[in-house]
C-alpha cells in the first residue's frame, strides 16, 4: 500500500493536512479554501505569473505565489490577509488598465475569473492610465472568436496547445507591453497550424477566447448544461451540450468526463452543429414513382409492416437483412437486432464493424478468446514505457487519444510507429518505420525471429499461458532480417532497433487500427500483432496489451448489443443451445440458429436475389463499403428496402422508405467506446422528426406484429444485462455515479479495464502463425499508382459533412499527392485530378506533400462529390471478409 | 548573401544555439527573414511559434526586412537629458523617414534602443553596433556618409 506523508500547517487560522511537494494552492484546495488564481490551472503545468495567488506567509517578507510555493510543516498562511488582499486589488487595477471594460456584452461573462475577482475584490476601474491596446479582433475562423484586448496573458492557451494537445501552435511573441499570446508570424487562427481541438478556449479565463457558435446566444448563466457523450470516433468523449430555449448552441468541457478530462477534438467541440443542418429528415419519406413523397407515420410503418411481412412470407425469413449502425446507440442496436432475429426470423444482421474492425473481433477471438481491446485508454500516459503503433494514426483519427500519446512520448514514453505514411506520430516517433503497404505480417514475423533469436522472448509467459508457439517459432524462423528488409522496405538495422525496444521494455503497450484490419489478409495481421505481445509476455497487466482503436463512437456496443450474424448481445453464439433457449424464453420466438450473413454476402445475396428486403439503420454503404458500385446494383434489386437516417444518403436514395432518425442529442441511450466502457447519451433537445430512433423501430416493430415497447431506454438497456452475463453488472443507475468496463458481471463486480489477467478469455493464448499474403491488386503498368485511403483529423466518417463549420473548413477531399507524381502530371496543391481503378473513376483536387510514399497515393472517404469507394479494392479479408480498403491500384490524371 | 539555412545549420547542434543562429543571420542580413525562423524552428527541433516567441523576445533581433545599417539611438535618460530628440529629428530629416522605418532604397534603419553603456559620452547612436558618442545633430550628415 502507498502510505503518503501528510505534511501539517495552518491556512487562515485552521490545521490542515496536505501531501509532501503539495503547493500552497493545493493544500488549501484540500482544506476547502479556494485562493483566486487567474494563470493557474490543475490540468498545466505551473506558471507563477498572474501573481493573483498571493499569500501571507508568516516569517516571509514578500508575498508568495501560492500556485507555486511548496507547503512545509509548521506553516502559517493567511490566504485573505489585509496585504494579501490589497495586492490583488493592485494586480485587478493594473490589468483591468488595459482590459475593456464592456462586460456588458462580452460572451464570457458569467465564465470570466478577472470579472469574478474584479466583482469580489471591488475593483470598478482603474488607476493606471496609459496605452492599451488595440488589435485587430481575430473571427476569420468558423470557430473561435479570438479578441487579444482581452488577454492578460496568463498563459494558459499556450500551455493548453503544448501540454495537452502538443499541437505547439501558440507561443509568446514580443515582450513587455507588446508580449502577445499568438500564432507563429501572429497570424489568424486560420492561416496558422491551429485543429481546432478548441482546448484554448476551454482554459481561457477571460473573454479573449470564445466559442463563434455562442457569439451573442447566451451567457453562461442562461445555459442548460447536458453531459453527453461524443457521436464521432470511438474515444469516448464526454463533454457538456449548450442548451438555450430548447436549441443546442455550443459544445463545452466537462473536467469529470472520464476518459477525455476537458479535452476534446474539433469534431466534438464544433461539429455537433450537423444537427441543425437543413438537410436534416423531418418526416417519413415513401417512394412513389420514382419520387420521395412526405407520408405519416402511420402510412410508413403500415406500408414497411405489409412489405417486410409478405416477403418473408413469400422468401422465408432468410430473403431478409438488416443493417445496425455504429453511429447509433446500444439501445437501437440491441432493438434491430432483437427483431431481426425473434420477428424475421433471421440471423441476417451486421453493421459497418464489418468494414474496419471484423478482423479485429474475429483475429483477437482466435488469439486471446475476446476481440475486445485488452487495456485502457488511461494507461498511455499513467503506465506505458513503450507506445508500438502500427497501422494507426491517432492525432487524425481519434485525436484526443493522439494527444495522450503525445504526452506520453514528451514525458519520456518511447514512441515506435510503423506506417507507410509519414503521420504526425511517425514523424515524431523515437523510430519510424515506413514498411510499404501490405507487408505488415512479413514486419511483425521478422521482428519475432530477432526476439527468438536473441533470446529476449518471455520464455515462462510462454510455457504457462500460451499454445501453438513451435509452429510460431518455426514460422519466424522464415522471415530472416535481410528477407523481411526486401520484402517491407525496412531497414536491417531498425528491424533490430524495435524488436530489441519492443522486447525489452517491460511495460509496451500495441496499438493498431484499420491499417492493420483493412487488408485481405486483415485478421492475419491482427493475429500477428497478437502474437509478438504473447511472445514477449505483453499481456494481463497494466501498461501493456494490444489495443485496436475503433473508428466510431458505438461500433464496440454495436458488437456488444449483437448487432453481427452470429452472435447475441455479449458474444453469445447463435449456435449454442443454451443462448438459443434463454432467447427464445426472453423473446417469446424462436430463435434462427444458422449464423446469418455479413455485409458483403449480404449484398452479395441482394445481388444474386436471395436477399429481398432490408433494413439498414444509419449506415451509408454506398459511401462507406469498398467497390461502391456494385453494392448500389445489389440495392437496385432488392424488393424493399427501408432506411432510418438523418439525411437523404447515397444508400437512403435507393429506399423505398425513409425514417427520419434522431441525432446524438435528440435521444437517451448509451455507446460503449473503444475500451469497453459504456457511457450515458443525454437528450438534450426534442428529436427534430418527433422521435427518436428506439422509439421509431419500437413501433415499427409493434406494426409488423411483434409487441416491442418500452417507456425509456434504461428498460432495453436492463433487458440487455439480463441476457448478456458479461454486462450484467452494469445499469443506468450505476452509470450515473461510475463509470466501468465490461466484463462486470454483477452490480458489485467492479469492471475489468484489463482483459487476460492469468488467464486467456479462451484458456491458453494460441500463437496463429501466419505467412505474408500481398494486397489483392498491386500497380501494374495499366493502374501503375498504388492509392491508400482512410480519415481526416477534420471528418468522422459521414457526419461531419453537414456541420457548417468543418465543411468551411476542410470543404472537400485533398488527395495526397507525392512531388514526384505530381511533377509529372504538372500538378500543384489545389489541381483537380482525376483517379481511375479498374471500378470506377472519381474527380478530385491534388494536395501535394510528401507524407506520401513516391507512386502512392492517399485519399480519405468523406465527401460525397468524391466517391473514393468507387475506387477501392474488391478483394476481402478471407476470415472476416473486411473490404481491403488500403491498397488497391489506380491511375491518375490531370482533370 | 550566403543561405540563412547553412548559417543555421553552423549552430545546430550547439546548446540554445538558436539565438547565435539568430544572430548570424542577422549579421548577414541585418534582419531575420520569416522564413529563416521557421528554417530555426525544424533545425532545432522547436515549434514554429517558440522560433518566433524566441526571435521576438530580444529587442535587438528584427523578425522581417528592414534597412541594411542600422542606426539605433539610445531613449534612456542620459541621452534624453543631452539632447537626444535633436539627434533623433536631425536623422528624420536627413534619411528621410520616421523612427522605425526603413529607407526605401534599403540602405538605412532607424530604431530605438535602450541604454547602450556609452553614458560618459551622450547622445549615442550605434550604426551596425558601432557606437558614436557625443553626437549632435550637426554631425549627423557626415556620419551617415559613411555608409552611403
Amino acid at each position: 500500500m502507498l502510505i503518503i506523508e501528510l505534511i501539517k500547517l495552518t491556512i487562515n487560522g485552521k490545521e490542515v493536512g496536505a501531501p509532501t511537494g503539495s503547493t500552497v494552492l493545493q493544500a488549501a484546495e484540500l482544506a476547502g479554501i479556494e485562493i483566486p488564481r487567474l494563470c493557474y490551472d490543475k490540468d498545466l503545468s505551473p506558471l507563477g505569473a498572474c501573481r493573483l495567488c498571493v499569500v501571507e506567509v508568516k516569517g516571509n517578507r514578500l508575498l508568495p505565489a501560492s500556485c507555486v510555493t511548496p507547503i512545509f510543516a509548521g506553516m502559517e498562511v493567511q490566504t485573505e490577509s489585509e496585504a494579501v488582499v490589497e495586492a490583488r486589488q493592485t494586480i485587478l487595477e493594473l490589468l483591468v488598465a488595459n482590459h475593456p471594460l464592456d462586460c456588458m456584452t462580452c460572451d464570457k461573462m458569467g465564465d470570466c475569473k478577472l470579472a469574478d475577482y474584479a466583482y469580489k475584490y471591488g475593483v470598478k476601474d482603474s488607476s493606471f492610465a496609459g496605452a492599451t491596446h488595440q488589435y485587430a479582433i481575430d473571427d476569420s475562423n468558423p470557430f473561435i472568436i479570438r479578441n487579444l484586448n482581452k488577454c492578460i496573458l496568463c498563459g494558459a492557451c499556450v500551455r493548453a496547445c503544448e501540454e495537452l494537445i502538443g499541437k505547439d501552435n501558440l507561443s509568446y511573441l514580443n515582450r513587455g507591453f507588446h508580449r502577445k499570446a499568438t500564432t507563429a508570424g501572429d497570424v489568424d487562427y486560420i492561416e496558422s497550424d491551429c485543429v481546432f481541438c478548441g482546448q484554448c478556449v476551454a482554459v481561457c479565463p477571460t473573454g479573449a477566447l470564445t466559442e463563434k457558435t455562442m457569439a451573442g446566444q447566451a451567457r453562461r448563466w442562461d445555459i442548460k448544461r447536458v453531459q453527453t457523450t461524443c457521436p464521432f470516433c470511438g474515444t469516448g468523449c464526454n463533454f457538456d451540450l449548450a442548451v438555450k430555449d430548447g436549441k443546442v448552441i455550443g459544445s463545452l468541457s466537462n473536467p469529470n468526463s472520464p476518459v477525455n478530462g476537458r479535452n476534446l477534438c474539433v469534431k466534438g467541440r464544433f461539429g455537433w452543429d450537423f444537427m441543425y443542418s437543413d438537410k436534416r429528415l423531418t418526416s417519413p419519406l415513401i417512394k412513389k414513382d420514382g419520387k420521395f413523397v412526405e407520408a405519416g407515420w402511420d402510412e410508413a410503418y403500415d406500408l414497411i409492416a405489409k412489405r417486410f411481412n409478405e416477403i418473408k412470407a413469400k422468401y422465408g425469413p432468410d430473403s431478409f437483412a438488416s443493417l445496425s449502425s455504429a453511429r447509433c446507440t446500444n439501445e437501437e442496436s440491441f432493438l434491430t437486432q432483437k427483431f431481426t432475429r425473434a420477428h424475421m426470423g433471421t440471423n441476417n444482421c451486421d453493421h459497418c464493424a464489418g468494414a474496419c474492425h471484423a478482423p479485429s473481433v474475429a483475429g483477437l477471438t482466435n488469439s486471446f478468446g475476446s476481440g475486445a481491446m485488452t487495456n485502457v485508454i488511461s494507461e498511455i500516459s499513467s503506465e506505458a514505457e513503450l507506445l508500438f503503433l502500427i497501422g494507426i494514426n491517432p492525432t487524425e483519427s481519434y485525436p484526443v487519444v493522439g494527444y495522450k500519446m503525445r504526452q506520453a512520448h514528451r514525458n519520456g514514453c518511447n514512441l515506435v510507429v510503423c506506417d507507410p505514411r509519414r503521420t504526425e506520430l511517425a514523424a515524431e516517433a523515437d523510430i519510424w518505420l515506413q514498411q510499404k503497404h501490405g507487408t505488415d505480417i512479413p514486419l511483425l514475423n521478422g521482428l519475432m525471429h530477432i526476439i527468438i533469436k536473441e533470446g529476449l522472448e518471455d520464455k515462462e509467459f510462454i510455457a504457462t499461458r500460451t499454445e501453438n508457439y513451435e509452429a510460431m517459432k518455426a514460422l519466424a524462423a522464415e522471415y530472416t532480417p535481410g528477407r523481411v528488409s526486401e520484402i517491407t522496405g525496412v531497414a536491417v538495422e531498425d528491424l533490430y532497433k524495435v524488436a530489441r525496444l519492443y522486447a525489452t521494455t517491460y511495460k509496451a503497450m500495441a496499438f493498431y487500427s484499420l491499417g492493420i484490419t483493412e487488408h485481405i489478409c486483415g485478421t492475419r495481421n491482427v493475429m500477428s500483432v497478437a502474437n509478438l505481445a504473447m511472445l514477449t509476455g505483453h499481456l494481463g497487466r497494466p501498461g501493456v496489451g494490444v489495443c485496436p482503436i475503433r473508428g466510431q463512437n458505438n461500433v464496440q456496443g454495436a458488437c456488444d448489443m449483437g448487432a453481427l450474424p452470429n452472435v447475441y448481445s455479449g458474444y453469445q453464439s447463435v449456435t449454442d443451445k443454451a443462448a438459443k433457449e434463454k432467447h427464445e424464453k426472453a423473446w417469446g420466438a424462436p430463435m434462427p440458429d444458422k449464423v446469418g450473413l455479413k455485409i458483403p454476402e449480404m449484398f452479395e445475396a441482394a445481388y444474386e436475389g436471395t436477399v429481398k428486403s432490408m433494413y439498414i439503420l444509419g449506415e451509408n454503404p454506398v459511401l462507406t463499403n469498398p467497390n461502391a458500385n456494385h453494392i448500389k446494383e445489389a440495392l437496385e434489386k432488392l424488393e424493399f428496402l427501408v432506411v432510418q437516417e438523418l439525411f437523404l444518403t447515397e444508400t437512403a436514395q435507393y429506399a423505398d422508405v425513409v425514417l427520419p432518425g434522431a441525432s446524438f442529442a435528440e435521444k437517451d441511450g448509451t455507446f460503449t467506446n473503444t475500451e469497453r466502457r459504456p457511457q450515458r447519451v443525454r437528450k438534450a433537445v426534442e428529436p427534430l422528426p418527433g422521435k427518436a430512433d428506439w422509439e421509431v423501430i419500437g413501433e415499427m416493430v409493434t406494426r409488423m406484429g411483434y409487441p416491442m415497447s418500452y417507456n425509456h431506454p434504461g428498460e432495453i438497456w436492463a433487458e440487455m444485462a439480463s441476457l448478456s452475463p458479461s454486462m450484467a453488472g452494469i445499469s443506468y443507475e450505476r452509470m450515473e455515479k461510475e463509470s466501468v468496463h465490461w466484463p462486470c458481471t454483477s452490480a458489485d463486480h467492479p469492471g475489468t479495464p484489463i482483459l487476460h489477467i492469468g488467464k486467456f478469455t479462451r484458456g491458453l493464448g494460441g500463437f496463429q502463425p501466419n505467412e505474408h499474403i500481398p494486397p489483392g491488386e498491386l500497380p501494374d503498368k495499366d493502374y501503375p499508382i498504388l492509392l491508400c485511403t482512410g480519415r481526416v483529423m477534420q471528418h468522422y466518417n459521414v457526419t461531419t459533412q453537414y456541420s457548417a463549420g468543418i465543411a468551411e473548413v476542410w470543404p472537400r477531399e485533398m488527395t495526397e499527392v507525392h512531388p514526384q507524381e505530381a511533377a509529372k502530371l504538372g500538378l500543384v496543391t489545389g489541381s483537380k485530378m482525376r483517379v481511375t481503378s479498374r471500378r470506377g473513376s472519381v474527380v478530385t483536387t491534388a494536395w501535394v506533400t510528401d507524407k506520401v510514399q513516391p507512386g502512392v497515393i492517399w485519399m480519405s472517404h468523406h465527401h460525397s462529390e468524391t466517391p473514393t469507394n468507387e475506387l477501392t479494392s474488391p478483394f476481402v479479408c478471407d476470415i472476416a471478409g473486411t473490404g481491403e480498403y488500403k491498397v488497391c491500384a489506380v491511375k491518375i490524371e490531370s482533370a | 548573401m550566403a543561405d540563412y539555412k547553412d548559417i543555421i545549420n553552423q549552430y545546430k547542434d550547439l546548446p540554445g544555439g538558436i539565438i547565435e543562429a539568430y544572430h548570424a543571420v542577422q549579421r548577414e542580413y541585418s534582419y531575420i527573414p520569416e522564413e529563416a525562423v521557421e528554417a530555426a524552428a525544424a533545425a532545432f527541433k522547436r515549434s514554429k511559434a517558440e522560433a518566433y516567441g524566441v526571435a521576438t523576445f530580444y529587442s535587438y533581433l528584427k523578425v522581417g526586412k528592414r534597412g541594411k545599417n542600422v542606426i539605433r539611438i539610445c531613449e534612456s535618460a542620459p541621452c534624453h537629458v543631452a539632447g537626444a530628440d535633436a539627434v533623433i529629428a536631425a536623422l528624420e530629416k536627413e534619411l528621410g523617414m520616421k523612427m522605425g522605418e526603413s529607407t526605401a532604397d534599403g540602405k538605412f534603419a532607424l530604431e530605438l534602443t535602450e541604454c547602450v553603456g556609452q553614458c560618459q559620452a551622450t547622445p549615442v547612436i550605434t550604426i551596425n553596433s558601432k557606437p558614436y558618442e557625443n553626437v549632435t545633430a550637426d554631425k549627423v550628415a557626415a556620419i551617415l556618409t559613411e555608409y552611403k
